[in-house]
């Protein structure tokens, strides 16, 4: 047949069913050699699943896979790798107290003998463009770093199909553009590159075809650069994007002010230097930066979580410092921390109960001690009107809730409590876009009634459209804000630290 | 290899089924293993599980359910108070012993004196000293990360050491004819916490325990405290950033269990114990943990589960008497019930699986 020709792997009509979900439903779709091929789609739309089943991390339960013109029908990842696919995940599965050789050659499921390794994976990495010492321990790596690990890793075994998930999630600009290099020259030597992604923009421009998916079916397969970007987002949502509307505010006293704040590190290991800033009401600043960089300890330091030295958090000139998150609260400076489940919610408490969890003491539910478990119903009704929360009642266990609902469950929370400042990270991780356009618009609506913001973020865009004063977190230092009117990314990707390696990158480039 | 696979949901009813079940698969164990002793086995059950409340004999039996649930059920209401909250008091009985000698030691330096303050005084000596027991493995764990579990465990047995030295030295009765034990406080009007309502067995512990009870529920139903304490336990994170102090947290709950375990001993010492001996503790610090578990950490189930294990530690006595079943029966029981309880919980949390059928 002539099709195995052009073709290099077909799904046909793949189903896979978990409890209550359709996470795929009758997909198919097909990848040539040598072609970057995304696949596009909201959170949930059922890339991840999709992917596992081609990697055999997941066993479809309808529909047929042919790689090669071979079925595809893998146990495992080892029988997938063996049959010339290769993945890099999102989260990287490197040990930080070995080298990279080490690490490369555990990965592997047929290392070469010790000697020969290092100069393999020196050979790969110039061939490819991915600058990368074998000798150096992971646990001195910049993130874009480990991900050559992973990707040399998979390289090595010499894929026909190589599945990447979200790769430019925890890169810089700068990292970005070394990896879509490396990603062309594989391309032209036949390998065929799955791409998932939502950044609509990185698609159009690197991705011969993209494929979307949404709510688990495919909508189509088209050309990306021959789509606006508008288009592209209608089409994975299903419905035209509104712009947000950033008018009516203005900027009042200085309201939210942090100087000189310096933290012992967090589990995730960097410490704050010396980090300031003031946001005056009405005001949205943002701060970007990769994850890792101290955004978790910015944010356990402003919500009282961890208490820091006097002088160091002002609210409207009162010194918060010393005090808990309970007493901040009372006193006005509300937070929303990125982790979701476990952290700004409690998964297995009903959402009346999570209402409650940082509610009690401004919405005066618990008089005295004694909660009022009326008041705090009424409380998470207001939250899941206003917030267009999907979900059957106030009674629902905040764990059965999408992603996306329950950000706007916990994000709308705090703003009904109508704080003087709110401090956000990561406002909309994983949530889809038409509730990652609603929380946005409720943040500019906070800050229109005259409170201060700060959104903690990785994802560039989301800052440049809300915040009006820009700053970067690097290594657990922040930068001079800047207005972000006239920021361009590439600005923005210096101000982040993303020269990191790039003298490197073009010498081997 | 088999390995265990989470259920996608499990079913709310089970969550009351399971203790149900796991009392009838002991009753079931229980029997097979009398059977394979020899033993009769419906009749040894039947003594066990009705003759203490029913039997011919139930009028001296009866009032011994409340002597024994008491402190079952007021050292539960602490422990579980902790479990929810994740802090694992195992060393209840070591608060127990403490708070009986600390009780004790109040009485024995008032001898013999009368007045009303006595008593009361003595409770409270018996809080604080089962507080104290219970401070050293929240101090320890606060400044320097020890485990709660093993430091609490440990200090049970520094406890029935302390008892033992205090029963043949400094508490030992100086009119006792050097018999080793304290004065009998039973005889002692003022310091004596003697049966309420003749016939029911029921003493100021027993009113303790039916206080704790309702004042467990309102705490974790019904005030803040208990809810941070439900959110420590299922997601410490969560309830950090809701403002608990994780510190604050542990020195709460083991110093709470550990006040009221001691209280349980200082009532036991007073009452039915009547003495300090150098087996003062008798194993209700222990068996609190499963009455607890058993009771589902709800004081309500606490109250059935106090009742229950009770019952077999005077079924087991009874049994000894008639059948001559050996002492260690009630041990046995009452192993077999946490036994059957978590594995019945793990069986309707998750499900069986063999690996080679997962790859």
């Amino acid at each position: 047949m002539r099709v195995t020709t052009t073709e290099l792997f077909r799904a046909e009509g793949l189903g896979k069913t978990y409890p209550g979900v359709r996470a795929n439903d009758d997909v198919s779709f097909s990848v040539r050699p040598g072609e970057i091929h995304a696949l596009l789609g909201e959170n949930g739309a059922g890339k991840s699943t999709l992917v596992k089943m081609i990697y055999g991390l997941v066993r479809p339960d309808a529909g047929r896979m042919r790689l090669g013109g071979a079925a595809h029908a893998p146990a495992d990842p080892r029988a997938a790798r063996a049959a010339g696919v290769g993945m890099v995940f999102q989260h990287f599965s490197l040990f930080d107290a070995l080298s990279v050789a080490e690490n490369v050659a555990l990965g592997m499921d047929a290392p070469p003998p010790r000697r020969q390794l290092p100069p393999r994976i020196a050979e790969v990495s110039a061939a490819y463009g991915l600058p990368l010492d074998p000798a150096r321990r992971i646990a001195g790596l910049s993130a874009g770093e480990r991900q050559r690990v992973e990707i040399v890793r998979c390289l090595l075994g010499e894929p026909r199909l190589l599945i990447m998930d979200e790769p430019t999630s925890v890169l810089t600009p700068q990292e970005a553009e070394i990896l879509f290099a490396t990603l062309r020259k594989l391309a032209a030597r036949g390998t065929a590159v799955l791409y998932i992604s939502h950044k609509l923009d990185e698609i159009r421009t690197h991705c011969d075809r993209a494929t979307i998916l949404r709510q688990g079916r495919v909508v189509g397969t088209v050309s990306p650069g021959e789509h606006t970007a508008r288009a592209l987002a209608a089409m994975m949502v299903g419905a035209e994007m509104r712009p947000v509307d950033r008018s009516g505010r203005q900027a009042g006293d200085a309201v939210l002010v942090v100087r000189g704040l310096t933290s012992a590190p967090g589990h995730a290991g960097t410490a704050l230097r010396d980090v300031g800033f003031a946001v005056r009401a009405g005001e949205i600043l943002g701060i970007g930066g990769v994850a890792g960089n101290g955004q978790e300890e910015l944010i356990a330091a402003l919500s009282g979580e961890t208490a820091g030295r006097p002088g160091t958090v002002l609210l409207s000139g009162a010194d918060l410092s010393a005090l808990g998150p309970e007493p901040r609260r009372r006193a006005g400076l509300l937070a929303a921390p990125e982790d979701r489940l476990g952290h700004a919610a409690v998964p297995e408490m009903s959402l009346t109960d999570n209402a409650l969890l940082t509610g009690a003491t401004r919405q005066r539910l618990a008089p005295r001690g004694v909660i009022d478990h009326a008041a705090a119903r009424a409380f998470a009704r207001r939250i899941i009107a206003a917030f267009d929360v999907r979900t059957p009642g106030p009674g629902t266990p905040a764990a059965s809730l999408s992603g996306g609902n329950l950000q706007k469950f916990v994000i709308g929370r705090e703003i009904l409590q109508d704080p003087r400042a709110l401090v956000v990270n990561q406002p909309t991780w994983g949530v889809d876009a038409g509730a990652a356009a609603a929380i946005r618009q409720a943040l500019l609506d906070l800050a229109r009634r005259g409170a201060a913001v700060v959104v903690i973020s990785q994802d560039l865009d989301e800052l440049l459209e809300l915040s009006d004063r820009f700053a970067a977190l690097n290594a657990g230092r922040l930068s001079a804000p800047v207005p972000t009117e006239g920021l361009t990314i590439e600005r923005i990707g210096l101000m982040l630290g993303g020269a990191h390696g790039m003298e490197v990158a073009h010498v081997a480039a | 290899m088999l390995r265990l696979e989470p259920r996608p949901a499990a079913p709310a009813w089970l969550e009351l089924a399971t203790p149900v079940m796991a009392v009838i698969a002991t009753m079931i164990a229980g029997g097979v293993l009398f059977a394979l002793m020899g033993f009769d086995p419906v009749a040894a059950v039947r003594t066990i599980f009705w003759d203490p409340l029913f039997g011919p004999a139930a009028s001296y039996s009866r009032p011994q359910l409340l002597v024994k649930a008491g402190p079952l059920i007021l050292i539960a209401c602490g422990l579980a108070v902790g479990f929810r909250a994740g802090i694992w008091n195992i060393g209840a009985e070591g608060q127990y012993i403490v708070g009986g000698l600390c009780g004790a030691a109040v009485a024995l330096a008032a001898y013999p004196a009368e007045g009303a303050w006595i008593f009361p005084a003595m409770v409270l000596a018996g809080a604080a000293g089962g507080w104290a027991w219970g401070m050293i493995p929240a101090m320890l764990r606060n400044w320097f990360g020890a485990s709660e579990i093993l430091v609490s465990l440990m200090l049970v047995y520094v406890a029935q050491r302390l008892a033992a030295w205090m029963a043949f030295g400094p508490m030992r009765n100086p009119e006792g004819f050097g018999m080793p034990g304290s004065r009998n406080l039973q005889q002692y009007p003022s310091a004596a916490n003697p049966e309420l309502v003749a016939g029911t067995g029921a003493h100021w512990g027993v009113v303790a325990a039916a206080l704790a009870v309702v004042a467990t529920w309102f705490l974790m139903s019904r005030h803040i405290r208990g809810f941070h304490i439900r959110a420590a336990g299922l997601a410490p994170r969560a309830a950090r950033f809701a403002g608990v102090s994780p510190a604050a947290l542990v020195a709460f709950c083991l110093g709470l269990s550990g006040a009221l375990a001691g209280m349980a001993g200082l009532f036991e010492v007073a009452g039915p114990g009547g003495q300090i001996i150098d087996s003062f503790g008798s194993g209700y610090g222990f068996t609190a943990i499963i009455v607890a578990f058993l009771g589902r950490l709800h004081p309500l189930g606490i109250l059935l589960a106090g009742l229950l294990l009770a019952l077999t530690y005077i079924g087991g006595e009874l049994a000894q008497l008639t059948l001559q079943l050996p002492a260690a029966t009630v041990q046995v029981f009452q192993g077999m019930l946490l036994f059957f309880l978590l594995a019945f919980d793990t069986l309707t949390r998750f499900r069986i699986r063999s690996a080679r059928a997962m790859a």
